[in-house]
């Protein structure tokens, strides 16, 4: 698979978010995701609920999707921390 | 036994238990490697079931526990994560704190 088509299917499950997935052999992903639909929720469930956006596919298709999981709150203030370094 | 029971009973006699690919001590995946030497970096005595062994159990813990991905760590029961969230709660100390409190328990 694409990463772009992989990207497109957390956008579809997740409205709103912003998705940006790379991979290097089309079977291993590693995606950052910014979605206010985090908020609240602890890395299990935020992983849980992308995981559920792939379906089948997760296991399969996709052997493994490494995640950053952000609220936009939490992207800012990571942003920030970074460009202070 | 069906195979729901089985994983049940396997989490419920086993305080930390990690279902992954291949053994503690031959990992067939990198993912699972990471996580053993995870635990292992936190002295953790953790039991560990081979999923390839596995076939029926490999597809049933999956939606058991609504996680797609091996490895899966849990302790006293419940779901910690994959290897991922074993590294973060490993980064902020926090997986070592679990591991200790289950050891505290005896």
């Amino acid at each position: 698979m694409s990463p772009q088509e992989v990207e497109q299917l957390i956008r579809t499950g997740m409205p709103g978010a912003q998705v940006k997935v790379e991979s290097d052999d089309g079977t291993h992903f590693s995606a950052v995701i910014v979605s206010e639909e985090f908020a609240g929720k602890r890395t299990l469930q935020r992983h849980q609920r992308v995981y559920a956006t792939l379906g089948r596919l997760m296991g399969n298709e996709i052997h493994a999707l490494t995640m950053q999981t952000h609220t936009a709150e939490e992207w800012r203030a990571l942003q920030q921390a970074t460009q202070q370094q | 036994m069906d195979v729901i029971e089985r994983i049940k009973s396997q989490l419920s006699s086993n305080p930390v238990l990690l279902y992954m690919k291949g053994t503690p001590d031959f990992p067939q995946c990198g993912f699972s490697a990471t996580a053993v030497r995870a635990l292992n970096a936190v002295d953790a005595r953790f039991e560990s079931v081979n999923i390839f062994e596995e076939p029926e159990l490999r597809e049933a813990l999956k939606q058991y526990s609504n996680w797609p991905t091996y490895p899966q760590l849990y302790v006293n029961g419940e779901l910690i994560g994959g290897c991922d969230i074993i590294v973060e709660m490993y980064n902020s100390g926090e997986l070592k704190k679990v591991i200790s409190s289950v050891s505290a328990q005896g």
